[in-house]
């Protein structure tokens, strides 16, 4: 067996039983690296000698009988955490050259935890996007490709696309990601990997690049769901840095993965049987219903009856929060500056935020402040707010009568790098099956369950109660379970 | 409701993000798409509905107050590390008063 090929929690074991060190472990993942990164571009800075080092430190640690939860494991880290001594760019050219004086409560948490980090991974521009194109950084390449069609280069999905191209390429045994309306999903399942959104506040939100503050979530992405609990247990609890996050005690996320689904109730909203949905996609979501029934069970359709206001709810809320967020680039306290000669205070502003902003950035950040501007702001954004408010409540009235929901991840497999690209709308309708979790503050997982007819994988969401991952993480190993999903994307280290 | 070019100057200048004549027709064509997409939530009726302002999902603890207390502090070579233009323990920036 390759190193590249364990499982998270398998590399643990191995790691224990001395079948392999950490630095053999690092070096395996950094060799893919060096191989495959040049094409898939899922990492915008590697720590090869960090990592190295690292690696070395936490086998001696291990040798002294001391080692930690995640002892030895190499991950990527999406380039939106704050990563002290380590340039971080959120894939903007506004921020080239930043190196931040500290490090993410998340990415401090997993250190903690013993990890060992490969780089930083590609993503959206400050997370803005479903396809991974829009960074500065260049667009990531999933790993994966039609069987009848191997030369069409396909996107991994966003904006964590770099996090999950590296897990599925075998460039890292997982990675930390962020989903504001589905970052996190949405590239899992394009990607044929695990990925978790938490409940809002579960995680710390400090050190990690804001986009749209009350949406924001970081949560992990793996190759199974009892390796995303492994690495969520790691990133999540209380943090006196952030104000929203959550003092919860944070339970064993891997044993609950054990607990099975016997008796549960699973909700199946109506609403997202949507007009025009993939005869593939609708099979593959009655195929998880009825793996979860032979389980024991029960399923219990219900309605979320604002779903469809879910969306242009989202792209208010987001780019209003965008806009005041990304107000710090100004070209003054850090990243990049342009001027010209003469140039007044303003004038250094606005060709500093032209230059340094993306079209897809900039262009979140008008409407922003045009929903957020004087005489606008009750038409639009606090009428977002309210319908918001309705979302989270046909959330909260289904939960009323079930343990968890089971949906779509995605309303179709991973595209072409050229499609969808001519209009955003089309592109944001990408997200429709997971802005709502993120809307009502909610946990939702991907989890990989079958193959398209041109061999891509396709994903279903869970999504729970709010602060029951436990529910979710039970309910998606039950389908990882009976879906088997060995498919293994072309393009991976160690093939 | 579509806006006219003078409209997407002001936004943008609101936002101090510089836009070309060359590039305003394509922008304006952009705004006005998402804001008629977006029109749709006009048809929802929220009489009554209380506005829900951050993340929190229901049953979620409120925030909590914390003593008012510096924590931190002391750190000008942090705080000024990533300046572009940076003038002793200043950030720099052109001249505003004359």
């Amino acid at each position: 067996m390759h190193p590249t090929d364990f499982t998270l929690a398998g590399a643990l074991a191995a790691l224990e039983e001395g079948a392999i060190s950490s630095v053999e472990l690092t070096q395996a993942h950094l060799d893919g690296i060096a191989k495959l990164n040049p094409r898939i571009n899922a990492y915008i800075t590697v720590t090869a000698e960090k990592a190295l080092a690292q690696a070395a430190e936490s086998d001696a640690r291990r040798k002294r009988g001391d080692a930690r939860a995640l002892e030895g494991i190499p991950l990527a880290i999406k380039d939106l955490f704050c990563t002290a001594g380590t340039e971080t760019t959120a894939g903007s050219r506004i921020l080239k050259g930043f190196v931040p004086p500290y490090e993410s409560t998340v990415s401090q948490k997993l250190l903690d935890d013993g990890a060992v980090f490969l780089g930083k991974a590609n993503l959206d521009e400050f997370a803005m996007g479903s396809s991974n194109t829009t960074s500065a950084a260049g667009p990531v390449e999933n790993p994966w490709s039609r069987a009848n069609d191997p030369d069409t280069r396909l996107v991994p999905g966003g904006s964590s696309g770099g996090s999950a191209a590296a897990v599925a390429a075998r460039m890292a045994l997982g990675a930390t990601a962020t989903d504001t309306g589905g970052s996190i999903r949405q590239p899992a399942a394009f990607c044929g990997i695990a990925g978790i959104k938490p409940t809002y506040g579960r995680c710390s939100r400090f050190g990690v690049v804001a986009f749209a503050s009350s949406l924001d979530q970081a949560g992990p992405v793996a190759r199974t769901v009892e390796d995303c609990a492994l690495l969520l247990k790691s990133m999540s609890g209380y943090d006196p840095k952030d104000s929203t996050s959550a003092d919860m005690p944070v339970p064993d996320f891997a044993a609950a993965c054990r607990r099975g689904v016997k008796g549960l109730r699973i909700g199946v909203p109506k609403e997202y049987r949507l007009d025009g949905l993939a005869p593939e996609i609708a099979a593959l979501w009655d195929q998880g219903l009825a793996w979860l029934r032979e389980q024991g069970a029960e399923m219990v359709e219900i309605s979320l009856p604002h779903t469809k206001y879910a969306l242009p709810t989202y792209y208010i809320v987001a780019p209003a929060e965008a806009s005041s967020n990304l107000a710090r680039y100004d070209g003054v306290r850090f990243g990049s500056r342009v001027t010209e000669p003469g140039s007044d205070l303003r004038d250094l502003y606005e060709r500093t935020r032209a230059a340094g902003f993306g079209q897809e950035v900039k262009r979140r950040i008008m409407i922003g402040t045009y929903v957020l501007s004087a005489g606008y702001y009750d038409a639009y954004y606090l009428k977002a707010q309210k319908i918001r408010a309705l979302i989270r409540r046909d959330f909260e009235e289904a939960f009323r009568t079930v343990d968890a929901i089971v949906t779509p991840a995605t309303p179709s497999a991973a595209f072409g790098m050229d499609e969808k690209q001519d209009d955003p709308v089309t592109m944001y309708l990408n997200d429709v099956f997971t802005v709502t979790a993120n809307l009502a503050g909610l946990p939702g997982l991907a989890v990989p369950a079958g193959l398209d007819g041109q061999g891509l994988p396709l994903g279903l969401q869970v999504i729970g109660r709010a602060f029951d991952e436990e529910s979710v993480f039970a309910v998606g190993r039950a389908i990882e379970q009976a879906a088997g999903f060995t498919a293994l994307p072309g393009l991976r280290a160690g093939a | 409701m579509s806006l006219d070019s003078a409209t997407v100057r002001r936004i943008a200048a609101l936002a101090r993000i510089r836009v070309e004549d060359d590039e305003l027709p394509r922008v304006q064509a952009e705004i006005n798409g998402i804001l008629g997409w977006i029109e749709q939530l006009q048809a929802v009726n929220t009489e009554g509905v209380e506005p829900m302002s951050g993340g929190s999902p229901v049953g979620q603890a409120q925030a909590r107050l914390r003593p008012d207390a510096v924590t931190d502090g002391d750190r000008a070579e942090q705080v000024l590390a990533n300046a572009p233009d940076r003038m002793g323990a200043w950030f720099g920036v052109p001249k505003v008063v004359e």
